[in-house]
């Protein structure tokens, strides 16, 4: 009787790396990535942003001063990049919604492209505000 | 015809090896040489040890399914040129046990493809009007899976769910349920609106991108979630 030796066996799987792995893939394997990367970035940034209103519990001093540095222009390009980030993976997310209801299913990457150029729009938008407004 | 030199790059591995390897041959290869040709040309001229799967050599078996350049390609329809690389990586599929070198064992992906149940002959779509032969109801082909598995290897949800059903069964159900020729299309239906089953696909689409044979998996895991939605909103709505 043939017994099979699963332990031994070598299996080519990439677990959750294989999550990131973009080599030989297409649109939807890029979206598919993008959306981890941004959806992990937001996770930080949110993990940053809890640290961060504790220093409300610490005076009015210590939260004046980070408010300056709120609006310095190096800061205020990494919330440039926290907004590129919500619009990809929002933008993103209600493409992925849609399909994966059966709504556009074969116009996945026409709804990628369309929802991306909304989203730069809105970045570029968005962008101009925090720096002038 | 000139020949050009192309340098495969070739997974290795055999069973009992501590890890594998690869192995780097030098092929000469005209503009219409397969990657399938060039690998049978290794294993007659350079490396009888090389193990690979093949059959009808016209992408109808679907048995030499294989990672060419990191994307799953049937090695018997992609010519060697058309990659444009001077050194083309050949490795086995993704998500099943290697057998030796580029070979894996198919038998979970064949053993989850039969709970599909799905019958191999349908009514034929193409020339509605051509008048069919006495003593044949009508016109029949093959379905258009030919089992191959490239869209489980290219799959990024199978790399991290080993129990998910994958994109080729979850077609093949969608073909049962939309034409069930006899099959208790309920039943199979029921079997994947499970968390393993068509509700793990996270929308990536490789399937669809890598199927030599037009099926869209994709396409057909959605339409089976937009048929249980239906149901769904129909029996919230006081249907049956």
């Amino acid at each position: 009787m043939l017994e099979r030796t699963r332990q031994r066996q070598l299996v080519l799987r990439q677990g959750i790396k294989g999550w990131f792995d973009v080599r030989g893939r297409r649109l939807g394997g890029w979206a598919f990535v993008l959306h981890r990367v941004t959806g992990l970035g937001l996770v930080l940034y949110l993990g940053i942003h809890l640290w961060v209103l504790r220093l409300l519990t610490q005076g009015e001093a210590r939260w004046d001063a980070f408010i300056v540095l709120a609006k310095s222009p190096a800061f205020l390009a990494l919330d440039a990049l926290l907004l590129l980030g919500l619009l990809v993976h929002g933008l993103n997310g209600v493409r992925v919604t849609l399909v994966g209801m059966g709504v556009a299913t074969r116009y996945h990457k026409t709804l990628f492209w369309v929802l991306m150029v909304l989203g730069g729009v809105l970045w570029l938008v968005g962008t101009w505000a925090f720096f002038t407004v | 015809m000139s020949e050009t030199t192309v340098h495969f790059r070739v997974f290795r591995y055999k069973q009992g090896d501590e890890r594998p390897h690869y192995d780097t041959f030098a092929v000469p290869v005209e503009e219409r040489t397969t990657v399938l040709e060039a690998l049978q040309a290794i294993r007659r001229d350079q490396d009888p040890s090389l193990t690979l799967r093949h059959s009808c050599h016209h992408a109808s078996c679907g048995t030499c399914g294989m990672r060419v350049n990191g994307r799953e390609v049937l090695a018997c329809v992609t010519r060697v040129l058309d990659l444009g690389t001077p050194v083309i990586t050949v490795e086995p599929m993704r998500n099943a046990p290697v057998v030796s070198d580029l070979v894996v064992d198919m038998g979970d992906f064949y053993a989850t493809f039969a709970q599909a149940q799905l019958p191999l002959v349908r009514r034929s779509e193409f020339l509605p009007d051509a008048q069919v032969a006495e003593g044949v109801p009508f016109h029949m082909r093959f379905e258009s899976c030919i089992e191959c598995g490239l869209c489980l290897s290219a799959c990024p949800v199978a790399a991290s769910d080993p129990a998910y059903v994958g994109p080729a069964t979850l077609a093949a159900v969608w073909r049962v349920v939309e034409e069930p020729r006899g099959v208790d299309a309920e039943a199979v239906l029921a079997w994947v609106d499970s968390e393993d089953g068509c509700w793990r696909c996270h929308v990536a689409m490789e399937c669809s991108e890598v199927c030599p044979s037009n099926v869209n998996p994709g396409h057909a895991i959605m339409e089976l979630r937009r048929t249980l939605i239906r149901r769904q909103v129909g029996v919230l709505q006081g249907g049956v």
